[in-house]
């Protein structure tokens, strides 16, 4: 019988945010955000400039 | 001003100082000087960050920028975000896992001596001299505008940034950064949120007719200075050689608890960074609609060196141009609200005849101005060291804000030159003591006492330094550019280095150190180039790419060729 296991402890290199077990993640979140203000950035350009 | 003003402005500015003295006053270990307590949290670090970046300039010359020339200064973070996460995922773990006080110790560790050596030594002099404009910058706005003496708002902001920092060190600066920027944020949000009062409903439509918001430009062409293209790649090669390179920055994140928080707090300035730019640039664009419908709006902002030359030996043409500026104001006026009208007509020739009305007004007008900008320089040189638009966002904080608002917004001035003037000392102090210090007397190492006493020291000295070069840089013309040239041309061939070290393994010290010698030589030739003629002048953010290349490609080479002339030689 297999007895459960404790999760891991976190490592110090864990982002311990919501929603990111990596930190790959949290860099590709902060890439897409980079992104979409640019696409945003270039809306508000047309719609005012 | 008034008492309350003073009050405000000194309980912000001092009352901050005062407390980080107080609450690390007991500094003495070595580790907690140069790196920051180490329960330091990611909050803080992300704070520590951003403060030591965004220098007064920022605040009072940023939107000034965006009144004159538009929001396309925007495009110069674009870069910043991606250049993080680089030095999140590669730099920061290697400090960390080495245990360096400095960058450069790592440059030690990784080649030898004399490349530590060279990175200090670019630190040193293009830092140690940008500390004095730090202080100089601001000054001179502040106390033209407010009527204080120039060379005693020098000396009194300089020796506050030195008492607090050489106190605390690291833990100083993290702390009352921390203070800082709370002031920063809450003293700018006020002033935008006062504005937007003072606006009238088609304020981003108008400023935007006016040519005041392309945030982006796709153009391909290297000779325009701001695109999206520069922003990105210049951007990206300017922010990792800023971040993960210059020790003022470096110092910000390489403490804390652990590397988590030095991380979160990177990423922190990502994806806050080009937000708080956006938002500074727009204040400035608003600042130029605000100013269209004022009845009388200032030829010049420098008010106070006008209303001086109102009352000299040559005030009646000043006071032609005064009244020429103002007919050709109101004529524009007029042209922006018939603009307006023409946006809600079904004829699109009506609305594109209305606007190239209102650009035409818009030209003639600031050929006035500009004419008045000539006529003030030539009648009193003094004003060859500032720029008008400088004086835009102070002319609104002292003409338009409620007093109370007017102190804070004053304190946000001199917060901001105090806590990126206290991470630079900071830094200079350490890596004069790391790295140059230790160097040459091995023996003290082991001594924390004295290496604290040796940084302490060697803080207010730099801090001393640059009150000194500010004082002298107010009888130098033309320096302050001249001053970020230097750093904008000595920042690639570093960051060069910084690369070989992280990805080329195979490289060792002579080959780099050579390498960034002759990055450096061609980064200088280019410029030089641009300089006599200007046809082949590009923007100076392609430096950082180029600079950085040639450095990496001249390693390899010269790796290459070193075991050949050995094995000659041999």
């Amino acid at each position: 019988m297999k007895t459960p296991s404790n999760p891991p402890p976190p490592t110090d290199d864990a982002p311990g945010i919501p929603g990111f077990r990596t930190w790959r993640g949290v860099y590709l979140f902060v890439l897409a955000v980079f992104i979409v203000g640019v696409i945003a950035l270039t809306l508000f350009t047309r719609t005012y400039a | 001003m008034n008492l309350l003003d003073w009050l405000v402005l000194l309980s912000a500015v001092v009352g901050v100082a005062a407390y980080g003295t107080w609450r690390t006053r007991h500094t003495d270990n070595l580790n907690t000087y140069l790196k920051g307590n180490s329960t330091t949290k990611w909050g803080t670090i992300g704070l520590s960050v951003m403060a030591t970046q965004a220098s007064t300039i920022t605040y009072l010359s940023l939107p000034g920028q965006a009144t004159e020339n538009g929001i396309a200064f925007i495009q110069n973070y674009f870069g910043l975000p991606l250049a993080l996460i680089v030095v999140c995922a590669v730099f920061l773990p290697i400090y960390r896992k080495l245990g360096v006080y400095t960058a450069y110790e790592y440059l030690g560790q990784r080649f030898d001596r004399k490349t530590r050596l060279l990175g200090a030594g670019i630190f040193v002099f293009q830092r140690g001299l940008q500390a004095g404009i730090t202080i100089y910058a601001p000054a001179i706005i502040l106390s033209t505008v407010l009527g204080w003496r120039l060379d005693l708002t020098i000396v009194c902001t300089g020796l506050l940034a030195i008492v607090y920092t050489v106190t605390g060190g690291s833990a100083a600066v993290n702390l009352t950064q921390k203070w800082q920027m709370g002031v920063i944020f809450g003293g700018m949000l006020t002033a935008f949120v006062i504005l937007l009062t003072k606006l009238p409903p088609d304020a981003l439509p108008i400023a935007g007719a006016l040519g005041k918001l392309q945030a982006v430009d796709y153009n391909p062409d290297l000779k325009v200075r701001y695109t999206v293209w520069s922003g990105v790649l210049g951007g990206f090669f300017l922010s990792l050689s800023y971040f993960g390179t210059d020790q003022s920055q470096v110092q910000r994140y390489i403490g804390g608890a652990r590397l988590r928080e030095g991380r979160l707090g990177l990423m922190f300035n990502a994806l806050l960074k080009i937000p708080m730019q956006f938002f500074i640039v727009i204040l400035g664009a608003l600042l130029f609609v605000f100013y269209q419908f004022q009845p009388q709006a200032p030829v010049v902002y420098n008010q106070t060196q006008w209303q001086r030359q109102l009352s000299g030996p040559e005030a009646a043409s000043f006071r032609a141009l005064e009244e020429k500026y103002a007919t050709l104001h109101t004529a524009q006026q007029e042209k922006i609200r018939v603009w307006a009208t023409a946006q809600n007509a079904t004829d699109p020739a009506v609305t594109a005849e209305a606007r190239r009305d209102m650009l035409e007004a818009q030209n003639a007008a600031n050929a006035v101005r500009k004419e008045a900008r000539t006529a003030l320089q030539a009648a009193d040189p003094t004003t060859q060291k500032t720029k008008d638009s400088d004086f835009v966002f102070i002319h609104f904080i002292l003409t338009q804000l409620p007093h109370g608002i007017i102190g804070l917004l004053l304190a946000v001035m001199f917060a901001s030159a105090l806590s990126s003037k206290a991470g630079e000392l900071n830094a200079l102090g350490t890596t004069s003591t790391i790295d140059l210090w230790r160097t040459f007397r091995p023996l003290a190492a082991h001594d924390e006492a004295r290496n604290v006493r040796a940084a302490k020291a060697f803080t207010a000295f730099w801090g001393l330094f640059a009150i000194a070069f500010a004082l002298f840089v107010s009888f130098a013309e033309n320096l302050i550019e001249a001053l970020n040239i230097v750093a904008s041309i000595f920042y690639p061939a570093l960051l060069g280095v910084f690369v070989v070290a992280f990805f080329l393994k195979h490289v060792k010290g002579t080959a780099v150190f050579w390498a960034a010698v002759a990055a450096q030589t061609v980064v200088i030739a280019i410029f030089l180039l641009g300089k006599v003629d200007p046809t082949r002048e590009i923007g100076y953010l392609w430096l950082n790419p180029i600079g950085c290349f040639t450095c990496v490609i001249f390693a390899v080479l010269l790796q290459a060729a070193l075991p050949l002339k050995t094995a000659r030689a041999g």
